[in-house]
């Protein structure tokens, strides 16, 4: 998941997703028996065959580089030979990889923590504040979802130089959390809705303020909603190409962008990509595998920024 | 930059952004009585609103002036960016292989998702194997075009092969192939990878739809004697069309400005650029912003569309 864009705008909807993904386990489960053995098997295997690209570049990472550039990954298995030497040059501390790593973790944090908090107080405002022209404001919003960020960049490139503020992590910073607005809005917004009407009441006639109710009533019963976003944006953001790209530089460019680059300078170097592509992959699939359960929830909530 | 003073630029962000944002909140929560409303509203909304204006609407006008100007941007030539698009070879070439990139990928992908899903469904193994299949849409496309680009590896016939897909060629006696290279077939190993990446979103999705349809259909059609294929044809399928039509929509729209894979396998060369990539080498690689500019626009005409269809069905899956 990445590049592109923002889309299914509710894939919930379709599906009933939202509510759908949250029928209880048992439930599902109980309602169709299992399946037998040939059918489980069957899939198993395509699965397996689905990761086998993945795994052949994952062991020739570990393979030294003399095995890695002479035969093929599947002759590991017959003497195996392993090493941890590739990812000790490319984690060199004065390795490029090494370097647009750190710059990818300070490209991200401020980037998924800003949009947050803008679409968090936005979706408030726009469920639970009564102003005139909130329906219009609202679907202009949702409406910005379909402009494709690359009619963007040119004009914000202008801009962000000459503002000054080319060659810092500014301009990514900012991009990242405007492109992640109309879809974070929409999505919050969504979830905002869903809280009972009494609860805000309630607190609005104990006298708290619009202030107090959006951190002490809604805040925590939108923990899962904001952590689902928050894992998107979080993949979005580190394995995005295109702003990285555009507004990195030498000093601020993420290691999408280092890996990228590599592969045009040092396509042959297979040792070497392969265990820089996975010092790329590692985060966002360990914070996939743990995070799991958000992030389906997410997706089915519509979320979808592909 | 040292490392030190880039996570001092972060810290520092986030507390110039948390200082801001604390301090209006402050003040607006000490306004009371009629205003109150307003002032709230405003403090609340402003911000993206105000963000998205500058950052998206703004830019996107000014894009599609800037496609009206030459490559410098100095003087106005009309249509003439649109009319290189759609008669120079190289750009048809461009806006061909974007189109067969978005007739192949959603309806394969999904295909592929939608039968994997049946197909998973009810099995032992049906966490480990969906999260398997799924993984590929946690890795970046970089890494899914590092990853396949190593498949396509292309060593001469005689003597070993380290890329998968050649060994596979040899194993079979056949010789080894320049995937990547050989125009036009390049392009559909690119779009492999796409299909790749977009299968386990679509399965995910589906199989959600299909564990939501409702028992007492499937008991009914099975008591009328509907047997596997016709359970699809007649209750499955009917069913999540729904789902379905939003799947391919939202991966259609996501192939339409697919860049990453071409721009980290091919660089576009080879017969092999579409739109989202062109976009990028013209914008700012041949600093063509005219041409850019127009390629960008044509990109947001091609996704208006679909986004509206998309917006459509949900809306009827809505009101059912």
């Amino acid at each position: 998941m990445s590049s592109a864009d923002i889309t299914s705008l509710g894939t919930a909807l379709a599906t009933e997703g939202a509510t759908g993904a949250r029928v209880p386990q048992t439930y599902r489960e109980s309602k169709k028996q299992k399946k037998g053995i040939v059918p489980t098997i069957v899939a198993t295997t395509i699965a397996v065959l689905w990761t086998i690209p993945t795994v052949g570049l994952l062991i020739t990472s570990f393979r030294p580089q003399i095995d890695a550039l002479r035969s093929g990954w599947w002759e590991a298995f017959k003497e195996p030979n392993f090493t941890l030497d590739n990812y000790r040059d490319v984690l060199g501390s004065d390795q490029p990889i090494a370097e647009s790593f750190i710059n990818s973790i300070i490209i991200t944090v401020p980037a998924v923590i800003l949009p947050l908090v803008l679409a968090s107080l936005a979706a408030y405002g726009f469920a639970w504040i009564d102003f005139r022209g909130r329906p219009a404001l609202f679907v202009a919003v949702f409406a910005l979802q379909i402009v494709p960020l690359q009619v963007a960049l040119i004009p914000l490139l202008t801009d962000y130089v000459s503002f000054g503020l080319g060659g810092t992590f500014w301009p990514i910073w900012i991009s990242h959390s405007i492109f992640a607005l109309p879809l974070a809005v929409y999505l919050l917004n969504n979830f905002m809705r869903e809280i009972p009407r009494e609860l805000v009441e309630a607190a609005r006639v104990d006298g708290a303020g619009h202030v107090k109710i959006f951190f002490q009533v809604l805040m925590p019963l939108l923990t899962p909603a904001i952590a689902a976003f928050g894992i998107f944006q979080f993949l979005w953001v580190w394995n995005d190409l295109l702003v990285g790209l555009t507004f990195g530089s030498t000093d601020t460019k993420p290691i999408t962008v280092v890996v990228a680059d590599l592969v045009g300078t040092r396509g042959s170097a297979w040792h070497l990509l392969s265990a820089g592509a996975f010092v790329s992959i590692a985060l966002p699939v360990i914070v996939f595998v743990s995070l799991q359960r958000f992030f389906v929830r997410g997706l089915l909530a519509g979320g979808l920024k592909g | 930059m040292s490392t030190v003073e880039k996570f001092g630029q972060m810290f520092l962000a986030v507390a110039i952004f948390a200082a801001i944002f604390g301090l209006v909140l402050f003040v607006v929560d000490r306004i009371k009585g009629r205003q109150a409303d307003r002032v709230a509203a405003f403090a609340f909304i402003a911000p993206a609103i105000l963000l998205l204006a500058w950052g998206l609407l703004r830019p996107a006008v000014l894009t599609i002036f800037r496609s009206f100007k030459d490559a410098t941007g100095d003087k106005w030539v009309g249509f003439e960016n649109y009319s290189t698009m759609f008669t120079s070879s190289d750009q048809l070439e461009v806006l061909r292989n974007t189109m067969i990139w978005v007739l192949v990928v959603p309806f394969v992908a999904s295909a592929i998702g939608l039968l994997y899903a049946i197909m998973v469904d009810g099995t032992r193994t049906e966490s480990l194997a969906k999260a398997l299949v799924f993984l590929p849409m946690a890795i970046s496309m970089v890494g899914a075009s590092v990853i396949w680009k190593f498949v396509y590896d292309y060593r001469p016939t005689v003597g070993s092969q380290i890329g998968l897909g050649n060994q596979i060629l040899v194993w079979m006696g056949l010789d080894s192939y320049q995937f990547l290279l050989n125009e036009p077939w390049n392009n559909l190993f690119l779009i492999v990878v796409m299909i790749w990446i977009q299968a386990g979103f679509a399965m995910t999705i589906l199989s959600a739809a299909i564990k939501a349809i409702p028992d007492d259909i499937v008991e009914a059609a099975r008591l009328d004697g509907v047997k596997a294929l016709g359970m699809f044809r007649f209750v499955t399928l009917p069913t999540i069309r729904p789902a379905l039509i939003v799947v391919l929509t939202t991966i259609a729209i996501a192939t339409m400005k697919v860049f990453d894979i071409v721009r980290t396998m091919t660089g576009g060369n080879f017969g092999t650029s579409v739109v989202a990539n062109e976009f990028y080498t013209q914008s700012f690689r041949s600093n063509d912003r005219g041409l850019g500019s127009a390629l960008a626009t044509l990109l947001f005409i091609l996704v208006i569309p679909i986004v509206t269809y998309n917006v459509i069905q949900l809306r009827k899956a809505d009101v059912r």
